[in-house]
């Protein structure tokens, strides 16, 4: 056991845990956030995507120990008031059927629309690929980024 | 919870032909409070306007907490954003709780309307007492009932109390499609946002205080069991407090955490009796199949004689292997013994199952077991089976009983399993080999058609074998809807000891890739367009019954969603140099479905770019959710067409997870394109039919493009 501080969404969270802890079940367990999947434990199917610094990784083969004093965004700190622009199109678009792969393919979005605001297809593609959907949402899901993404360029601060 | 179940009940239940119950469930005598309206155990409408509809099927995805209650809510006249949803866990108020075969709607679509209907009677009835004036004089509107001459108005909250109070109606007249306003819209799904917030409650996300975790060791060879274990190390892994076995064949780890229990197992050290199977491999599997493929079967369906037809033989075989359903969701289910009960959290769907297992294998009976319906991260019939539920229930009973020190341990545990646990302890699709025959004319057109399935049964490994040997599934997934004169489908049973289950669309996928490629080939082999020789198959211009045991399929709506799909496609027309078309239809789930698949060869691989799906469901309850399970089935069939393939050696499933059983990611997915033949019959189903054409198409077109014809999948094998 070990003691680690983690930023987790905007909060100072103290926990005590083996280092080698896969961050996905810090978050789901220790921290109940559950927004946060386990889906292969092998970080091939991304639904365990979080950021840390923005970035996104697969919380499932990330140990505690690597992401202590960091900043981590799960789906729940995605948007602090209401609903992300990501969010909001996944609702229009009707993405979700099982949607238990959703808030990965979601967080996965969040960090290719911050580095590119206005991503074509093939960028879509290569952000997105890591992210599996049995129900097979794939389409929708690049609807909602170009939604999306169409949202962000009408906000008179520009780019999220 | 639920005050449903405390409510005396009188069924009005009908067999529906394959098995399943619908009911229409009335209560009668005391009500637990009188000032709620609650004509039947979907209803529930309070004086504070609130309208409450019970869903009684699971959510696994296919979107049945909004269909259903759109049913009800039309026939209610209910104004649609009153409506609040509440799931049943296992219940004895609902029929077969069952969710799986494509049945929700096709089901309980009467149940549901009658429900709606009577409460609307009864609220019609309420309001001209309480004015004083005719029934007739009355009418339901958005929520509320209204007299047309004094333009009074109440709604169904102020009407619930004296409404409660009156008998309820044994006959109701039901609404004409022309007048709905809430069936056949788009309407958002209820569960959509919670599901993009991250707040929505899948299995593996519920959570209870003192709730443990638990991971099991299990046989990895088919059918061993457990000689001995050490579990030293185990229980030096931190948060660790039990480890013990639970069955023959599995020893549970449970911890404070996840982890714990996971780490715990890893380092358990089990000596493992394999048993029988323990040289068991794929190459032996095809062997036996070949071997039951000898022996004569059981008819499914006849018509004319083959035997006696003569002409030109054509004959082909097709094989197809175990695939895993593979759902995002890990099993899991949580479960709190507390010596005379069990209560769990279940993503099932199979409540009463669920129940009915759990207590027999904890020593209960099944009204001491309360089953809650979470949502489920996909399903495809993995979560037709219990075991999850019966490891849960197990666990919970042996930590109930144990002590750390002096501490009891106890409570509730969920018991996760991993991907792994998940791939290589499923139920699979069984492998199956397919006998092709025709006799065809001198012009090319066949006269006789025989298939012979070989096969394990489902059903009967499962010890339910239907009526002959025959899986009672068979009759939704086998049908042959081409009017020919003489046709012969048959089932050879084959055992396997490879555990078997029912996965989205079931038999349907194999009889259908079997099927619709031979047909490919004969119309390849008479050099005719595939579309017109399916066309001139099924009956020309005629519309012909063909009674497929209790399924009366008609050749005319199969050949109009053919002709749609084809029509949207521009079958026919010329494409861009590489692209290449192919085409498949067939009829499951009493639903006729369509598809022309577009592709490329890339470096020997098929590349689809474009599906265009077109589909005769009967009424379309809500078209939005309707297009979502045809694009997610042809996405799910084309990730099974391309690479689905579970191999056994030595005993051992030899995949494991996503790298080694690879669904399709983004960067495969064609664009899925969904028509319908508008209807006014009664729905079929949805949630599989798109399912089985989609293989057969992609390799007629992948013959079109390079001469090759593939008779066995996976594609990329």
């Amino acid at each position: 056991m070990a003691d680690f501080t983690l930023r987790v969404n905007g909060s100072e969270r103290n926990i005590s845990v083996p280092g080698q802890t896969p961050l996905l079940w810090v978050l789901r367990d220790t921290l109940a956030l559950t927004g946060t999947k386990f889906g292969c434990g092998a970080g091939l199917c991304g639904a365990c995507t979080v950021h840390v610094e923005g970035t996104a990784i697969r919380s499932c083969s990330t140990p505690v120990s690597q992401v202590a004093g960091k900043s981590i965004t799960t789906i729940e700190g995605l948007e602090a008031n209401g609903l992300h622009p990501l969010q909001a199109a996944w609702i229009a678009e009707e993405v979700p059927q099982c949607g238990y792969c959703q808030t990965g393919q979601i967080m996965s979005a969040a960090a290719l629309l911050a580095k590119t605001p206005n991503p074509n297809d093939e960028q879509i593609t290569q952000a997105m690929k890591g992210n599996l959907c049995r129900c097979g949402t794939y389409e929708r899901i690049r609807k909602a980024i170009h939604r999306a993404a169409g949202a962000n360029a009408g906000d008179a601060g520009g780019a999220r | 919870m639920s005050p449903l179940s405390r409510r005396e009940f009188v069924t009005a239940g009908v067999a529906a032909g394959v098995g399943l119950v619908v009911g229409f469930y009335l209560p009668h005598g005391k009500r637990e409070n009188t000032e709620s309206f609650s004509p039947n155990a979907y209803l529930r409408i309070t004086p504070d306007n609130k309208i409450t509809i019970v869903v009684a099927r699971s959510e696994m995805g296919q979107g049945v907490r909004t269909a259903l209650p759109m049913i009800l809510a039309e026939e209610l006249e209910a104004d649609w954003k009153q409506i609040a949803i509440e799931q049943a866990g296992a219940s004895t108020l609902y029929g077969d709780q069952t969710t799986g075969g494509s049945a929700s709607v096709r089901t309980t679509w009467d149940t549901m309307r009658k429900a709606g209907a009577a409460a609307r009677e009864m609220l019609i009835s309420a309001a001209a007492l309480t004015w004083g004036v005719p029934r007739s004089s009355c009418a339901a509107e958005s929520g509320s009932i209204v007299h047309g001459a004094s333009k009074r108005r109440l709604s169904y909250g102020d009407l619930a109390a004296k409404a409660a109070t009156l008998p309820i109606p044994s006959d109701v007249t039901l609404k004409q499609s022309k007048d709905y306003k809430i069936v056949g819209q788009r309407l958002a799904r209820v569960d959509t946002p919670s599901k993009v917030k991250g707040d929505a409650v899948f299995g593996i996300d519920f959570r209870t205080p003192e709730m443990k975790y638990a991971v099991l060791s299990r046989s990895p060879v088919i059918g061993g069991k457990v000689t001995s274990f050490n579990d030293k190390e185990s229980r030096n892994i931190p948060g660790v407090n039990y480890v013990g076995k639970v069955s023959d064949s599995a020893i549970a780890v449970v911890a404070d955490s996840v982890w714990g229990a996971m780490e715990g197992r890893r380092v358990l050290d089990v000596t493992w009796d394999d048993g029988p199977n323990k040289e068991l491999n794929t190459a032996a599997i095809w062997e036996s199949l070949k071997q039951a493929a000898t022996k004569k079967g059981t008819s499914l369906y006849s018509v004319g004689d083959v035997s006696k037809v003569s002409g030109r033989r054509v004959s082909a075989e097709y094989r197809l292997p175990f695939m895993a359903h593979a759902p995002m969701e890990p099993g899991n289910c949580t479960a709190n013994y507390s010596g005379r009960a069990c209560e769990l959290w279940a993503p099932t769907q199979v409540p009463q199952d669920c129940r009915d297992s759990v207590a027999q294998a904890v020593g209960l009976d099944p009204d001491q077991v309360k089953v809650n319906v979470t949502l489920m991260g996909g399903g495809f019939g993995r979560r037709l089976e219990h075991d999850y539920a019966v490891e849960a229930a197990l666990v919970s009973k042996a930590i109930f009983t144990s002590k750390i020190g002096t501490e009891k341990i106890g409570g509730p545990v969920k018991v996760i399993w991993t991907r792994e646990d998940d791939m290589r302890f499923s139920t699979y699709r069984p492998a199956s080999l397919h006998q092709l025959s025709a006799v065809v004319d001198g012009a090319g057109w066949p006269v006789a058609f025989s298939h012979r399935i070989v096969a394990p049964s489902i059903s009967g490994q499962k010890g339910q074998p239907g009526p002959n040997g025959i899986d009672p599934d068979l009759p939704d997934e086998a049908a042959f809807i081409y009017g020919l004169p003489n046709v012969s489908l048959e089932y050879v049973p084959a055992e396997t000891p490879v555990p078997l289950g029912w996965m989205r669309s079931v038999y349907a996928l194999q009889a259908g890739f079997a099927s619709e490629s031979f047909i490919d080939e004969l119309a390849v082999a008479a050099g005719k367009d595939p579309l017109e020789y399916r066309l001139h198959m099924l009956a020309h211009n005629k519309d012909q019954n063909i009674l497929y045991f209790s399924t009366t399929w008609h050749t005319a709506r199969m050949r109009a969603a053919l002709q749609l799909a084809a029509d949207k496609a521009g079958w026919g027309k010329a494409l861009p140099a590489g692209r290449f078309h192919g085409i498949a239809c067939f009829g499951c789930f009493s639903s006729y479905m369509a598809e022309v698949v577009e592709i490329s060869m890339e470096n020997d691989t098929p590349r689809v770019h474009r599906v265009v799906a077109a589909v005769d469901c009967g009424q379309i309850v809500n078209p939005s959710i309707m297009e979502q399970q045809i694009q997610g089935g042809i996405i799910y069939a084309l990730s099974n067409a391309l690479r689905a393939h579970i191999t056994i050696e030595k005993g051992r499933i030899v995949q494991g997870n996503f790298d080694d059983y690879e669904p399709l990611r983004m960067d495969e997915a064609p664009l899925v394109e969904v028509y319908a033949v508008p209807s006014a019959e009664s729905p079929t189903g949805i949630g599989e039919p798109s399912v089985p054409p989609l293989a057969p198409a992609v390799c007629n077109a992948i013959y079109a493009a390079t001469k090759k014809r593939i008779r066995a999948l996976p594609i990329l094998a």
